[in-house]
């Protein structure tokens, strides 16, 4: 079975190359048997790569410690679904990863594409086997995880305890799905410049996969914030590290697509623009994947040194350069059809989003890559931490968010007095009066006021828009409250879709700004002392230490510690924080001890005790208090959520009346949009 | 004015405003990354050097991990091989942190020659792998039967 692998990795290396061959020779000489021939062996790659993955956990499974692979990522006693997992842990499994998710992916693209696209689909499937013969041949030479050993190991070290972790096991597949499907609508744009089809075409083809990869994005960035919160134990989700930051990167320029799209498809703006956002989004995904494994820049979760960083390298640069000759031969073709009427009118207001966005996104590329520029240029290595990436983004962040409420309700081309007045008056107001309560409660933090009054304004504005449309719904088809708002949504995709991804953004905002009144004390108790604290609401807390406790399963020791908490007087419960030592079959320790974050969650705050350790029978604790973290959570679990239901394919009856039919308001709104 | 132009001005503003935030929070917070034989030749050539923020990496010398009666202050030695710099650390160490792994300190040197810093990173070079060769020779690894590549 494993020799079956290693084969088919092979096989499915040589099906990708001549599909990327025959299928630019048949667009090229329009050659129908070719073409086909193309297609063909893209299925045909995707089942030689599944079956390339099916050999790997096979070997897994066996625990057959002669792949050096497996060898290094588990051990005999380690429990299945890790077994599972340990499939895309370590730098080889990932790469197949990666290789099948794009086979599978590209197997779908031409699959659905089969009588749709014609003109645009050989270029389209030769750029798709392209990327995937050069994922394949970076396996196969330089990551290849079917590599033997000249020796056989009894056992393997088993893998990190620090990702024997739910959110861990979830969390890279998320993003794997979202930075592959990133290549096909990047496949499309080059597709359509190098068949000259540049229309709209190519942008309806995308437009889904595109939100796709920013739904996998999403769900993978919030489950890696998820997993760095509860696992690594120091108190916050997101630190700007590299690797944290490339996967925001084709986030940020893919959102800002989703945008611009807009302004293309009903204004025919934007035309150069969007190539280069899909584009961007593209190699920002593989230099994210680059960071990750080439060891470049320090991070303190990189994988270990690794041979594939100059393949990437090479690749990054290769496909810049051809993109950028394509764009520049093709700049008659992508003239604007429209320009711009009036500063106060949609299309101005997404052109800011996208500034904003974009200016993020070069920002935190620039802050990242800062180290190694800094090193180049004057000799000395200067790292930016998070002092830097607050101080840009948090100003940029803000008005960003005060723009998703103004976009959706500004009238396209020129707004007029009284579509302002009639659309933001409420909701300014209601940010206006927000702002004014916390000033009065005594808050006194700029940036914190600013947050709560923009979030308010949008929020306002959204479930403005919710009422209103409702409210048409009722009154034109007399349905109650529930359905009316079922179907205002699942008749009105795109836009409520999106109005619910924006209610996600709003939260997550806040959830933000909470994390500017974290408190923390660090402390050490033994069995029946006790800790008194105050949390950022003013309540008191105290925890009395029920003293340190060790038990022993299968393959950990844990060490723990227990506290009884009260929040002013009123008994909240215990909290357990742990320390976790993981041993392999002989029971020698594997890795050095992990900790279990004790965390008790409400709608205000975490209480978030780590047990950083024991000294002469006293627990080492640190108990802080994160205001509002679980609207993270729930902010992005609503967008989502929302991302689900744009992408939603409409209902039949909808779907024959045609793509056009989508973008057009329903009847009830016509007066609204 | 053209609706283009007055976009293009308020583009202008924000990506002037953006840069300007970016170079000034670079020269406020930017810090110099150095090992320890590079922050000797620094310290040399600028004494004033001590007391700015910089981040030291290097690796710990083992056995030089000390901890304070309290247990949460550290003193320990780092070295890159050629000089020795020894560092207090107050506050929550990482599991990670052990003899012999590849730390990152940030903080400031004292004029006694101390690092004081205010946050420790531990890297660990197979964090996330465990190459098989560093347990080759380990007892109990090796099976009887050695295959052949």
């Amino acid at each position: 079975m494993i020799v079956v692998g290693e084969l088919s990795l092979w096989i499915a290396l040589l099906l990708a190359v001549w599909s990327a061959t025959v299928s630019f020779a048949g667009g090229r000489g329009r050659r129908h048997d070719l073409i086909e021939s193309g297609e063909r062996a893209t299925y045909g790659a995707f089942a030689f790569t599944a079956l390339a993955s099916a050999g790997l956990w096979y070997a897994l499974f066996t625990r057959d410690f002669s792949l050096s692979y497996v060898a290094s990522q588990i051990s005999a006693n380690m429990p299945n679904v890790y077994i599972f997992t340990s499939f895309w842990s370590g730098q080889a499994g990932s790469m197949l990863f990666w290789c099948v998710i794009l086979a599978m992916f590209a197997a779908i693209a031409v699959w659905t594409n089969r009588e749709r696209n014609r003109d645009l689909m050989p270029w389209t499937t030769g750029t798709l086997a392209t990327v995937l013969a050069f994922f394949l041949a970076t396996t196969a030479f330089k990551a290849n995880p079917f590599e033997r050993l000249d020796w056989l190991p009894v056992d393997g070290r088993g893998m990190n305890p620090q990702l024997q972790n739910p959110g861990m096991a979830v969390h890279p597949p998320n993003l794997y799905l979202g930075y592959v499907a990133t290549t096909v609508p990047f496949a499309f744009a080059i597709g359509a410049l190098l068949a000259r089809r540049i229309d709209t075409d190519w942008l309806a083809a995308v437009r889904r996969w595109s939100l796709v990869s920013w739904l996998f994005l999403t769900i993978g960035i919030t489950l890696g914030m998820w997993w760095a919160y509860v696992e690594l134990g120091w108190g916050g989700y997101w630190a700007w590290d590299p690797v944290e930051n490339s996967s925001f990167l084709p986030w940020l320029t893919g959102t800002a697509f989703l945008h611009s799209i807009m302004i293309q498809e009903k204004r025919g703006m934007l035309r150069k623009w969007n190539i280069i956002l899909v584009v961007a989004t593209f190699l920002l995904s593989i230099l994210g994947t680059f960071i990750t494994r080439s060891g470049i820049i320090e991070s303190v979760h990189s994988f270990a040194q690794s041979p594939v960083g100059p393949w990437f390298a090479w690749f990054l640069a290769v496909v810049t350069a051809i993109t950028a000759w394509l764009v520049l031969t093709r700049l008659k073709d992508l003239e604007a059809k429209a320009a711009l009427e009036s500063m106060v009118s949609r299309e101005a207001a997404f052109l800011y989003n996208n500034l904003l966005l974009v200016g993020i996104a070069f920002s935190v590329l620039w802050g990242t890559f800062f180290p190694i520029l800094s090193e180049a240029v004057r000799g000395t290595k200067i790292t930016v931490g998070p002092p830097f990436f607050n101080t840009v983004n948090i100003p940029l962040g803000l008005l960003l968010l005060g723009l998703t409420g103004v976009g959706p309700l500004i009238a396209w081309r020129k707004a007029s007095l009284s579509n302002l007045r009639r659309q933001f008056l409420g909701p300014v107001l209601t940010g206006l009066a927000v702002a004014g309560v916390l000033l009065a409660l005594g808050m006194r933090n700029g940036y914190a006021l600013t947050s709560y009054l923009l979030a308010a304004f949008v929020a306002a504005t959204i479930v403005q828009e919710f009422a209103k449309g409702v409210g048409a719904r009722r009154s034109l088809h007399g349905e109650r409250l529930v359905p009316a708002f079922v179907h205002l949504v699942a008749r009105n995709r795109r836009r409520y879709g999106g109005y619910i991804v924006h209610a996600g953004i709003v939260m997550l905002f806040a959830a933000f700004a909470g994390m500017g009144f974290k408190r923390e004390t660090d402390t050490s108790l033994s069995a029946g002392q006790s800790l008194t604290t105050k949390d950022p609401w003013g309540a008191e807390w105290r925890f009395v230490s029920q003293g340190v406790s060790t038990n022993r399963s299968l393959n950990r020791e844990i060490t723990a510690v227990a506290l009884e908490t009260w929040r002013n007087g009123e008994y909240m419960g215990l909290i357990k924080s742990e320390k976790r030592q993981y041993f392999d079959s002989q029971r020698r320790p594997t890795f050095d001890p992990s900790t279990e974050v004790g965390i008790r969650t409400d709608a205000r705050q975490d209480v978030y005790v780590v047990l950083a350790g024991v000294r002469d029978d006293a627990a080492e604790i640190r108990v802080a208090f994160n205001p509002l973290v679980v609207w993270v959570w729930v902010g992005s679990a609503i967008m989502a959520i929302g991302g689900l239901i744009v992408m939603w394919p409409q209902a039949e009856r909808r779907r024959q009346a045609g793509y056009a039919a989508e973008l057009q308001p329903a009847p009830e709104f016509a007066g609204v949009a | 004015m053209k609706p283009r132009t007055k976009f293009l001005i308020g583009a202008g503003l924000v990506l002037a405003t953006a840069g300007y935030l970016m170079a000034s929070s670079i020269q406020a917070t930017g810090m110099y990354y150095v090992t320890p034989t590079e922050l000797a030749q620094r310290v040399a050539a600028d004494p004033s050097l001590r007391g700015v923020g910089l981040k030291l990496g290097a690796r710990v010398v083992k056995g030089s991990i000390k901890r304070s009666a309290g247990g949460r202050e550290y003193a320990f030695v780092v070295t890159d091989g050629a000089r020795d710099v020894p560092v207090v650390y107050r506050g929550i160490a990482p599991d990670t942190f052990t003899d012999e792994v590849d730390v990152v300190v940030e903080g400031r040197l004292g004029q006694d020659g101390t690092f004081h810093a205010t946050t420790l990173l531990a890297k660990c070079a197979s964090r996330y792998e465990n190459a098989p060769e560093k347990y080759r020779e380990t007892p109990g690894y090796r099976s009887a039967a050695t295959k052949g590549a």
